[in-house]
C-alpha cells in the first residue's frame, strides 16, 4: 500500500511554474528517492508533501491524510529534515532534544537515537558549536524524534565531507530498517544509485521518470562495454558471431567489445574456448549519470 | 508541562546565555537609576517641589520595556526565522506561535521583574514614592508593554535578518526614549516636544506611570494613544509576520 500518494501536483510561485502535473507513490518501507538539478521542484514538491506550502492543483495524501487539512495529525507522522534550517546558537544538543521531543505524543528514545547518531559526546555541546556534520546529524535525530512513520530528508549531506557522507548513508539505511519510510530529496548521483529503492527523476517541474536506479539505467541503454587485452591474436569474427555482441573495435592495444545481455559471459566463455586469455579485463556499464543525461538533456553536475 | 512552559523555561535559559542583553535589558536600568540617584541635584526639590530622580522612576521603568521589545524580542524573532528555527518548527505538532508566546511570556516576566526592582531601590534608596494609584498604574504598565511588544514584533516582521533587526530597533530605541524625556524629562520638555512626546507609546506611557504614582487617574488621551500603537503595529506585524 503507498504511504505518500501524489496526484497530479501543480505548484506555482507568480509567473514561475514551479511543479507542473507531478505524480507518484512511495511505498511503505522503501528509501525513495527524488533526484533532479537545482531549481527542478524537488524541494517545492517535498514541502507540499510536509503540509508547508499549498498546492495550486492536485493532491497529496500521506497515510490517507491530506497535509493541508489534517495538518495536526500529518506533524506525528512526518518528520522533516530540512534544507537550511539551524537552531538557536546557544542551544545545547541535550536540550534541543528534551525540547523536541516534549512536542510529540509518541516519543522515541532520544538517549538512544543520540547514541545511534554519534552525537551522545556532544550533549552538553552548543548548536553553534557543533561541526557541520554533527549539526546535521542532530537535525536527522529531530527529524525521528517523534517515532514517525515518514522521514523526509532534505539535501541531507550537501556540505559534508565524504567520510561523513558514508556514514550518514548507513545510518538511513539504518533508519529504513526500523521500518520507517524515508522520502530523500537529493542531487548526488551516487547518493542516489547507493540507498534508493526507487527514484523519481524531476526536471523543470516534471517527472521525467520514476524507477528503480538499475531501471532507470537499463530504460536508457542496457549496452555494456567489455575491454581486455587479448594474450593472444584473436579473430574479430569469432566474436562477432555471438548474439549478444553488436560490436567489436580495436583500441591500441586492448579490444573493445559492445553488447547487450550476458555479454560478459558470452565473451569469456569464447575466449577460453580458443584457450585466449583476457587481461586487465574491465566490464563498463551504463550509469545513473549517463541515464540522467539521457532523460534530462543535461549532466547533474553543475 | 505544556509545549508553552517548557519552551519559555528553554528560552529564558538561552537569555541568560547572551550577557550582552542580560546587562541592557536587566542590569542597565537598575544602574541608571542608581547613577542618577548619585548626582545629588538630582535628589533635590525644586521650587515646585518636584525631585528629579522621582520623575527618572517612570522613564526607566519605560526604558527597560522598550530595550526588551526592540533588542531582546524583535532581534531573537528575526533571527530564528533568519535561520529556520520557526520553519523547523512548523513541521513539528507545536505551531511557531507557541514559540512566538513563550518570547512574549518571559519578555514580559523580566520586565516586570525590572520594573520591580527599579521601584524598589528608588524607594528604598531615594525616598521616591511607590504609586498611590496601583490599579490605574498597571493599566498603564500594561498598555506600554503591550505597544512596546507589538512594536517590536513589527520589526521582527519587517527585518530580514537578525542583524537588521538589531539595526532598526536601536534606531526606533533613541527616539522612542528621547520622547519618553531620557534626556530631557516631559516636564522640562518644551510645549512642542511635550506634544509630540504625548503621541508617543512612551511619551504617554511614562506620563501615565507618572499621573497614577501621583494618584491621578491617566489621561484618556495617553490610554488612547498607546492603545493606538498597540493596534495599529500588531495588526501591521500579524499582517508581514513570516514564519519562514
Amino acid at each position: 500500500m503507498a504511504i505518500i500518494e501524489v496526484d497530479d501536483l501543480v505548484k506555482r510561485y507568480g509567473d514561475h511554474t514551479a511543479l507542473s502535473g507531478v505524480s507518484f507513490a512511495v511505498e511503505e518501507g522503501e528509501i525513495f528517492g527524488i533526484l533532479g538539478p537545482n531549481g527542478a521542484g524537488k524541494t517545492t514538491t517535498v514541502e507540499c508533501v510536509e503540509g508547508l506550502r499549498t498546492p495550486d492543483g492536485g493532491a497529496v495524501r500521506v497515510c490517507g491524510i491530506d497535509p493541508q487539512r489534517d495538518t495536526g495529525e500529518l506533524r506525528h507522522l512526518l518528520g522533516a529534515q530540512l534544507q537550511e534550517s539551524e537552531l538557536p546558537d546557544r542551544l545545547t544538543v541535550r536540550e534541543a532534544m528534551e525540547l523536541y521531543s516534549s512536542f510529540y505524543r509518541d516519543r522515541a528514545d532520544w538517549r538512544e537515537l543520540v547514541d545511534r547518531l554519534n552525537l551522545t559526546g556532544t550533549l552538553g555541546t552548543q548548536f553553534r558549536r557543533l561541526s557541520g556534520g554533527q549539526q546535521q546529524r542532530l537535525s536527522i535525530a529531530l527529524a525521528l524524534i517523534g517515532n514517525p512513520r515518514v522521514a523526509v530528508l532534505d539535501e541531507l549531506t550537501t556540505g559534508l565531507d565524504p567520510q561523513a557522507r558514508r556514514d550518514t548513508w548507513d545510518l538511513i539505511e539504518g533508519i529504513r530498517d526500523r521500518g520507517v519510510t524515508i522520502v530523500l530529496v537529493t542531487h548526488f548521483m551516487e547518493e542516489a544509485e547507493r540507498l534508493c529503492d526507487r527514484l523519481a527523476v524531476i526536471d523543470s517541474g516534471r517527472l521525467v521518470a520514476l524507477d528503480s536506479p538499475a531501471g532507470l539505467v537499463a530504460r536508457v541503454d542496457d549496452r555494456q562495454r567489455v575491454r581486455f587485452r587479448p594474450s593472444a591474436p584473436l579473430d574479430h569474427a569469432v566474436l562477432t558471431a555471438l548474439p549478444e555482441v553488436t560490436s567489436v573495435e580495436r583500441a591500441g592495444s586492448q579490444l573493445v567489445v559492445t553488447g547487450t545481455g550476458d555479454l560478459l559471459l558470452a565473451v569469456t566463455t569464447v575466449l577460453a574456448r580458443h584457450q585466449v586469455v583476457a587481461a586487465g579485463l574491465r566490464v563498463e556499464q551504463t550509469s545513473l549519470d549517463d541515464a540522467f543525461v539521457a532523460l534530462t538533456g543535461r549532466p547533474l553536475d553543475t | 508541562m505544556s509545549a508553552l512552559a517548557r519552551l519559555t523555561a528553554t528560552e529564558t535559559r538561552l537569555f541568560f546565555r547572551e550577557p550582552t542583553i542580560v546587562f541592557f535589558t536587566l542590569a542597565f536600568p537598575p544602574i541608571l537609576l542608581v547613577i542618577l540617584g548619585l548626582v545629588p541635584a538630582f535628589r533635590e526639590p525644586d521650587e515646585n517641589g518636584i525631585r528629579m530622580i522621582g520623575l527618572y522612576v517612570p522613564i526607566i521603568i519605560v526604558m527597560s520595556v522598550a530595550l526588551f521589545a526592540l533588542t531582546s524580542l524583535s532581534q531573537l524573532l528575526a533571527t530564528y526565522r533568519d535561520k529556520g528555527v520557526l520553519r523547523r518548527m512548523r513541521t513539528t505538532p507545536v505551531k511557531p506561535r507557541v514559540l512566538l508566546g513563550a518570547q512574549l511570556v518571559m519578555s514580559t516576566v523580566m520586565s516586570v521583574a525590572t520594573m520591580l526592582v527599579v521601584l524598589a531601590i528608588g524607594r528604598l534608596a531615594f525616598d521616591v514614592s511607590l504609586p498611590r494609584q496601583l490599579p490605574a498604574y498597571l493599566v498603564a504598565y500594561v498598555l506600554v508593554a503591550v505597544s512596546m511588544f507589538a512594536i517590536g514584533l513589527l520589526v521582527a516582521s519587517l527585518a530580514p535578518t537578525g542583524r537588521s533587526a538589531s539595526a532598526i530597533g536601536t534606531l526606533l530605541f533613541f527616539p522612542l526614549a528621547f520622547f519618553a524625556g531620557l534626556w530631557v524629562p516631559r516636564a522640562t520638555m518644551n510645549d512642542l516636544l511635550r506634544t509630540i512626546s504625548d503621541f508617543t507609546p512612551l511619551g504617554a506611557g511614562v506620563q501615565s506611570l507618572q499621573d497614577a504614582t501621583a494618584g491621578h487617574g491617566p489621561q484618556l488621551l495617553h490610554l488612547a494613544v498607546m492603545l493606538g500603537w498597540a493596534i495599529v503595529a500588531g495588526g501591521l506585524a500579524a499582517r508581514y509576520f513570516r514564519w519562514g
